[in-house]
């Protein structure tokens, strides 16, 4: 307000009859409406503008009510179980969505029944600067890398180039601390001789003579991980109950108790749990990429992009009963990496050697 | 009542803001730009105004989201996860979802709008692709789209990693295996990005600043210099009555695009909001806190990043074992090259076609797809190869649904995605053609009228109407013949140097294809690509009308 009347102390008072003072960039904008019409602006029809007019009135209503109604529900309907959030979702939603959606309607009518049709034509003018513009660029350029001194003094030149190296290295140098170095943690496993397999979930060790129906599976985790989401991502098992007659070659017998084989369940495609089983035909599916496994042939692959059977855990019992591994993985369990190699043919030959 | 007069209040603010940045000459250029009218450009504004709503819902969320690995146990009011023990990250994503109000609604806005944000995109890529509006001069602005569309896929993976539910973890896995198959700094990257051993206690806390400031940051930048470059350049055009490459015909800034714009912002949030009100989505109280040791069958990503799980489960098994090193190509080969041909061809699309066609022109009008089969026929190709992708991505639905097995969903999947890219270039390149002819027939025989007249001698003919105007000015308007580099060899029978040598061979064959799918447009008669039996009759009957 002081701005306007400031304004009007500055600028002596117009005589009537005189031309207005330009007081403003958008002050030119009127003077269209008494201009003799642009062939590219075509009125709209005052009747349907003044029909129009009521409609998008209308429409700015319902979006005026529908914001209280919005405000309304907001402070009615509360928050707090599963049925009370769908109700408070779908008061606060519609009430929002009627909201926008009458104000957007309100303004297309407003557009296309009380605004003129616009058929307006604007010259292009090529993006290319004038040559004189380039010259004098140009010239500017190469007087300024002279006068820097950037041109002639070579030591300058090269010592920055030296100096501006090392600077340019030193973020990545810094994210240096964001992990450790990988070292051997993707070879091994938290399974150890004498460690107790227990059920996911429950938490209970197993005895095997309690896991004793054929085609049974169980999703299996260390004793004492239950929690421990690293330990998790490589040692978690799948246990699978088989007739001894099923087993087939590729499987590590010895390794087995009693028709009970442990394959690592973690996918050696990129990861996910291998967790589906068919039973009727010892398939293991990883439900992420489809990579299948014969659990009753050493877990190879049947189908699917992962190119290395499931490792094998070797498993035994122990004094009470209670399944055990015997060992950590022989392999690296999940996926491959670089520095994998052929690990299944180094376990090979050192079994025979 | 009409204004005769700027009112004072306007007047005199915008005069204290002209005195301060002489904001004049800027107006005065800018209040009545013209903006072209067409459905087509309004794909990327969709893009745009979800944009805006991921920002102002991603703040929202922000107040209440926990980025942390911490364990909690959960206490809140959705009752069949009481007493869990779950990461504060999801914990924070139900107290959002059950206890904050609106807090769901905003949620699922956020990740529908990331849907839309995507979509929006890819169509408007689309468009700009098969219109030839990446062309000179707005190359620049095309490859800050390629980056933007690039930059949005990393921001959705660090987006649904968020939550910390069983889905998201699923996702983080296979990114994981993905990271750790890049030959020689796999392990690294790995352990670096994860803070140690998979899933460690960092990867939400990093994923978080990545998603909240480092990509959005990024996106903000890179849009905004999109919408200024596009300023400046001005908008393409359809071809039309009136419109040339020298000039622009629409409707003004002020007032009506702007309001225009105002309405299609609304309605964006609009849809978006009836979509978070009516359709769930990422429901996460239902899938439960991550655990590396479990899974969901049919899990899916979002949409945007269903082809790098259809390549991934297309890929045959193959893995490279040589001197104690492995290469998992199994996982490399699709994670990989299907984001590298799609990305780095769309990026260099504007330049290869440059250099096939030696045009260095600037170009203004949008070209119709069928007028250059060459390019159309490659863009479907990119389409078909993207889109079977995609679709295998869910074959595993495919399966359930349709009652096909699974194993030949994948099989069948493996010979597609080479015979459909080939398929769809033939395909397209005949449709295109075809449509150029009947582009011609229009022009020169008008519009069937459904007329049957008998003429004295006996004769049945159907009476052609001339095409109206404007449609006839947008089929010849945007009919252009597209140049090729001069190949032909000078008087001693020596071929200009650009077609020397086995490149230069290659850059003449493809310029002359590319050239020649334009069918030049005749207007009258002879059109010689006619089939002449239908050709005469037709014409026959079109003289007779003109006496």
């Amino acid at each position: 307000m002081t701005e306007t009347n400031e304004n009007e102390e500055r600028v002596p008072r117009r005589v009537i009859g005189t031309p207005t003072t330009p007081a403003s960039p958008l002050g030119e904008a009127p003077v269209a409406t008494q201009a003799p019409p642009d062939p590219g602006v075509k009125a709209a029809d005052e009747d349907g503008a003044r029909r129009a007019e009521r409609i998008v009135a209308l429409l700015f209503t319902i979006t005026f009510l529908a914001g209280i109604a919005f405000i309304v529900s907001y402070v009615y309907f509360q928050v707090g179980d599963i049925d009370k959030t769908a109700t408070s979702n779908l008061a606060l939603g519609t009430s929002l969505s009627v909201a926008l959606l009458a104000l957007a309607v309100g303004i297309v009518v407003w557009v296309r029944q009380i605004m003129p049709k616009y058929n307006l034509i604007q010259e292009r003018h090529p993006m290319a600067s004038s040559t004189a513009d380039r010259e004098y660029v140009s010239e500017t350029f190469v007087q300024g890398a002279n006068e820097s001194g950037f041109v002639k003094r070579k030591m300058l030149r090269r010592t920055l180039l030296l100096a501006a190296a090392p600077l340019g290295l030193l973020p990545i140098i810094l994210l240096r601390d964001l992990g450790p170095m990988p070292g051997v943690s993707l070879r091994h496993t938290v399974w150890k001789k004498g460690l107790r397999l227990t059920v996911e979930g429950t938490g209970q060790p197993i005895r095997a003579s309690d896991f004793d129906s054929p085609g049974g599976i169980l999703s299996v985790v260390p004793e004492g991980y239950e929690h421990d989401l690293n330990a998790l991502a490589k040692a978690t098992l799948i246990l699978i109950k088989l007739r001894p007659q099923d087993i087939k070659a590729g499987t590590n017998l010895n390794w087995t108790h009693d028709g009970i084989i442990a394959y690592s369940k973690i996918c050696t495609h990129v990861g996910c749990p291998a967790a589906l089983y068919e039973q009727t035909t010892h398939h293991i599916l990883c439900p992420c990429h489809q990579s299948t496994f014969d659990a009753a042939d050493g877990a190879k692959v049947i189908f699917g992009p992962a190119a290395r059977p499931l490792p094998q855990l070797p498993i035994a019992v122990d004094g009470e009963g209670f399944l055990v591994a015997q060992s950590d993985f022989d392999v690296p369990v999940g996926p491959s990496f670089w520095e994998r190699g052929d690990a299944e043919a180094e376990a090979r030959e050192k079994k025979a050697s | 009542m009409t204004l005769t007069e700027t009112p004072k209040a306007i007047a005199g603010a915008s005069t204290f803001v002209d005195d301060r940045l002489g904001a004049g000459p800027f107006l005065k250029r800018n209040l009545r730009k013209i903006f072209p009218d067409h459905w087509s450009f309004l794909l990327g504004e969709i893009a745009l105004y979800s944009f805006i709503l991921l920002l102002l819902t991603g703040t929202f969320l922000t107040f209440w989201f926990r980025p942390s690995m911490g364990d909690v146990v959960y206490n809140g009011s959705y009752a069949p996860l009481q007493g869990v023990e779950m990461s504060e990250a999801y914990a924070s994503t139900l107290h959002i979802s059950f206890d904050v109000r609106g807090g769901l609604l905003i949620r699922q806005m956020h990740h529908w709008a990331a849907i839309m944000f995507i979509a929006g995109m890819m169509a408007h890529a689309l468009r700009v692709f098969f219109t030839g509006a990446y062309r000179k001069p707005r190359e620049f602005n095309y490859l800050i789209g390629v980056i933007l569309l690039t930059l949005a896929l990393f921001e959705g993976l660090t987006g649904y990693s968020l939550p910390d539910d069983l889905l998201s973890g699923a996702g983080l896995r296979i990114t994981e295996g993905v990271i750790l198959s890049i030959p020689l700094v796999g392990t690294y990257i790995m352990t670096f990005l994860f803070g140690g051993e998979y899933p460690g206690d960092d990867i939400i806390s990093r994923f978080y600043t990545i998603h909240i400031l480092l990509i959005p940051g990024i996106l903000l930048a890179l849009i905004t210099a999109h919408l200024i470059l596009m300023w400046v350049q001005k908008h393409t055009q359809q071809a039309g009555p009136g419109r040339t490459e020298h000039n622009v015909v629409g409707a003004p800034f002020y007032p009506a695009f702007m309001a225009k714009a105002g309405a299609y912002t609304l309605f964006t949030f609009a849809v978006i909001t009836l979509l978070a009100t009516f359709a769930q989505i990422n429901p996460i109280w239902l899938f439960g806190p991550y655990t590396p040791a479990d899974i969901s069958a049919g899990s899916q990503p979002d949409f945007y990043m269903g082809f790098l799980e259809g390549s991934l489960r297309l890929m045959p098994a193959w893995e490279i074992n040589v001197w104690g090193h492995t290469l998992p190509m199994s996982v490399l080969i699709p994670a990989l090259v299907p984001l590298g041909i799609v990305m780095t061809g769309l990026a260099l699309y504007p330049f290869l076609e440059q250099w096939v066609t030696g045009d260095r022109r600037e170009h203004h009008m949008a070209d119709r797809p069928r007028n250059n089969p060459h390019r159309t026929a490659i863009g479907i190709t990119a389409v078909t190869f993207y889109g079977l992708l995609w679709l295998l991505g869910a074959n595993d639905e495919i399966s359930a649904n349709f009652k096909i097995p699974l194993y030949v969903t994948t099989i069948v999947g493996r010979f597609l995605i080479i015979l459909g890219p080939v398929l769809a270039y033939w395909i397209t390149y005949r449709i295109c053609i075809g449509l150029q002819r009947r582009d011609g027939e229009l022009l020169s025989h008008g519009v069937e009228s459904g007329v049957i007249k008998r003429l004295p001698h006996g004769e049945y003919i159907e009476v052609h109407s001339p095409p109206a105007h404007d449609l006839a000015e947008h089929i010849r308007g945007a009919r252009k013949a597209i140049p090729a580099i001069d190949a032909a060899p000078d008087a001693d029978g020596i071929p200009p140097k650009t077609a020397r040598g086995p490149l230069g061979k290659l850059r003449t064959m493809m310029s002359k294809t590319y050239a020649s799918a334009v069918l030049p447009l005749e207007d009258g008669h002879g059109n010689g690509h006619h089939a002449d039996g239908e050709h005469a009759a037709v014409g026959a009957g079109e003289q007779k009308e003109l006496h």
